[in-house]
């Protein structure tokens, strides 16, 4: 990832440029595909996402419904937020919970109480169930080596499954859409933004975001070198011990996953300086599932997860 | 000076690609502490001292396996003067459509040899494949010049003969750079090596920093692919008709005359609309929104071009095919084209002749085009398109041949002859 400086007029007419690539694909699909979906948690990127699906139809509404898988562990300023977007663009938003996944035995509680890993199965019966043909994702290159490597147009089999050594070719801006029933192109319209143009452009369009990226005051214990919250994905454990601290979030997934970083950035601006002088990366500072092996992002991407 | 450039890495394997990227990557300071640590981690398990670059842009399972580059990947990274996205291709010959992906989007191409081996095989097809698709400019980085001592006459001969290649491929003198560097050491990648006295030119980064990346040329004739009819229908705007799509090529101002391919039909542009309000003027690469002041039936699909310059409305095609696939391309197969927004059926007729990109001549009626090779064809299109020549309006020059029965992408097509 580059560092991150508040944008230059040079860097302003780079968004610009990233603006449009992602209007452009966004109406390529709409124009190619029978029943597209956007995946939303609420997070940053898939809150940006959105954003640029708005603007790509303007004047006429989204032409698609959101998805949202649901860990069941989840912070509460995200399903908020989540619902009152919704609710403010008229959107349609499918919820696939993973808890029902569980419930009826289609999938197993891990032992380490991560439910992230359990998202694929959900997201694959959902996509098959609704017949969505595609589904855009916000995933970056430049957040992981495996997903440096993904097409913008990026075909699944009927499994849902990423073979990167078959990828079709991607030339100039002409993307391949064909597939055959019961193939997915997974969409990645975000995908040569780095951190910092996500979080510039976010300044520039006064994107609201879930007030979890923000510094807050909150109760947190350390795990595995994270400050995790409590939740009902098990902890504290009774030797862990709460302090409360002055925190954010760097990225929104499942809660027991996502550590918060200590903070005082409570502005955009603010978490620009901040993140332009981390010597970390966003997901190797807070999120425990990149951590579980070296090819764990290819490895659940090849299973079907984004 | 233009604040970004797209470059792309072609060479061929275990020439030091990667590590050239990781390399650079690390020298700009665009890798963070934990990615550092997880590749230290890496190499260390594999009995190595020093972190191996290379494990910072290899991400795939088989290809750390293996230790090569299978897939093409894009990187990000930036110094106080520019920004680069660099298209990352893999060397083997089997995937060279890769590096064709790769490089049909880069201003600049990175041509990596080894300092031992010299201008190879691969380094000739690879050039030509970029000269093909109108890559403007090409670095030639003699790569581990470290293992034949730093040596000046060994750099020559090689930038010259390389020199030479690129000029008859069309490349003049002065829109190629040869750099002897080291990747692995970090020799005149972003720090001028003391062991190469006798090199006065740039390093490479330093050339990727200051290169001048021409901008499309502002004359170029209006070109807009219509992608989606945006009708909301709504209390709002009932009566909002507009054709969404991004300028291909020149610019578009209100009031400007165009017309409609393939059915011709005439109209101005009323006004540009974009989410954030009307614009008085938009150019090639913006998404926008043009509404026309007559009420005509326009759908995705169909060009919307400068009526004083119009395209070629034709329904057959004389283009160069970068045949991309393992199926073989025979005379008489039935394809599709994507040409802009527009798919159409199309049918393979002659195939007039296959380039040598190692002799840099061409055979008559080859029989078939088989995995990477360049020939030239004409197809016969189900329905008219307006098309331009590749050299002049790329964007509109620009196809892909696409089977009908599993959508593979079988070939990049450009418009025109691109070869003697």
């Amino acid at each position: 990832m580059t560092t991150l400086e508040p944008a230059t007029d040079a860097a302003q007419d780079n968004l610009a440029a990233l603006e449009s690539e992602a209007i452009h694909i966004f109406r390529e699909v709409a124009g190619e595909f029978d029943r597209p979906v956007i995946l939303f948690s609420g997070g940053k990127d898939s809150t940006l996402l959105l954003h640029l699906a708005i603007k790509a139809f303007w004047p006429a509404p989204v032409p698609f419904p959101l998805l949202h898988v649901d860990t069941g562990h989840n912070f509460d300023e995200v399903i908020d937020f989540r619902d009152r977007v919704v609710e403010r663009h008229g959107l349609r938003l499918v919820v696939a919970k993973v808890q029902d996944w569980i419930d009826d035995g289609r999938l197993e509680e891990r032992a380490d109480g991560m439910r992230n890993p359990l998202q694929t199965t959900p997201l694959l019966d959902t996509i098959a169930e609704n017949k969505f043909d595609a589904v855009f994702g916000g995933g970056r290159r430049d957040e992981e080596r495996a997903r440096a490597k993904e097409r913008i147009f990026s075909l699944r089999n009927a499994f849902g499954q990423w073979e990167p050594r078959r990828q079709r070719p991607e030339l100039w801006n002409l993307y391949n859409g064909r597939h055959r029933p019961g193939e997915q192109v997974r969409v990645f319209p975000l995908s040569n933004w780095t951190e910092a143009d996500v979080w510039n452009y976010i300044a520039r369009e006064k994107v609201e975001l879930p007030s979890i990226y923000y510094a807050h005051r909150r109760e947190v214990y350390q795990r595995d070198g994270m400050w995790l919250a409590e939740g009902p994905w098990g902890g504290p454990r009774p030797d862990e011990v709460v302090k409360e601290l002055t925190v954010r979030y760097r990225t929104v997934g499942d809660g027991s996953c996502t550590g918060a970083i200590e903070s005082t950035a409570a502005t955009v601006d603010e978490v620009i300086a901040e993140v332009s002088a981390s010597r970390l990366t966003e997901r190797g500072a807070t999120r425990a599932d990149d951590r579980m092996s070296e090819a764990a992002m290819e490895d659940r991407k090849r299973e079907g997860y984004f | 000076m233009s604040s970004l450039l797209r470059l792309a890495t072609a060479g061929s394997v275990d020439d030091g690609k990667s590590t050239l990227v990781g390399r650079l990557l690390y020298d700009t300071k665009s890798v963070l502490a934990d990615q550092l640590d997880a590749v230290t981690r890496a190499s260390v398990d594999k009995g190595l001292s020093t972190p191996d670059l290379s494990l910072l842009v290899d991400g795939l399972r088989s290809e750390r396996e293996q230790g090569i580059t299978i897939d093409v990947a894009y990187r990000y990274f930036a110094t106080p003067r520019r920004s680069f996205v660099l298209a990352d291709t893999p060397g083997h010959v089997q995937y060279t459509r890769n590096t064709v992906t790769g490089a049909s989007t880069a201003q600049l191409a990175v041509l990596l040899v080894d300092a031992r081996k010299g201008v190879i095989e691969q380094t000739r097809r690879h050039a030509a494949v970029l000269a093909l698709l109108g890559v403007p400019n090409l670095v030639l980085a003699v790569n581990k010049i470290d293992l034949v001592g730093y040596d000046e006459a060994t750099f020559t001969v090689i930038a010259e003969e390389f020199a030479e290649h690129a000029a008859s491929l069309g490349y003049e003198r002065g829109s190629v750079l040869a750099v002897p560097v080291s990747a692995l050491v970090g020799d005149n990648v972003a720090e001028k090596s003391a062991k190469t006295p006798w090199y006065s030119g740039p390093t490479l980064l330093e050339h990727l920093e200051t290169v001048p990346v021409a901008p499309d040329p502002h004359d170029s004739a209006f070109r807009f692919p219509v992608q989606y009819v945006i009708r909301p229908r709504t209390a709002d705007h009932p009566d909002y008709r507009g054709y969404a799509g991004q300028i291909a090529a020149g610019t578009v101002r209100p009031g400007d005359e165009i017309v409609v391919l393939p059915q011709g039909i005439r109209s101005r542009v009323e006004g540009i609309d974009t989410a954030d309000g009307p614009l008085a003027e938009a150019g090639a690469g913006t998404s926008v929104t043009l509404l026309l002041t007559d009420d005509v039936d326009i759908s995705r699909g169909d060009l919307i071009a400068a009526a004083d310059r119009q395209p070629t409305v034709t329904d057959e095609i004389t283009a160069t095919l970068c045949w991309l696939s393992a199926k073989a391309l025979k005379p008489g197969a039935r394809v599709l084209v994507k040409h802009g927004t527009r798919t159409v059926q199309a049918l393979v007729g002659e195939l007039h002749a296959r380039f040598d990109e190692q002799t840099l001549s061409s055979v008559d009626d080859p029989g078939t085009l088989e995995l990477n090779d360049i020939g030239r064809v004409t197809l016969r299109l189900a329905e008219e398109i307006g098309v331009d020549d590749y050299g002049v309006s790329p964007r509109t020059g620009a196809f892909l041949v696409i089977d009908p029965k599993d959508g593979d992408t079988l070939a990049a097509g450009l418009v025109g002859e691109r070869f003697a």
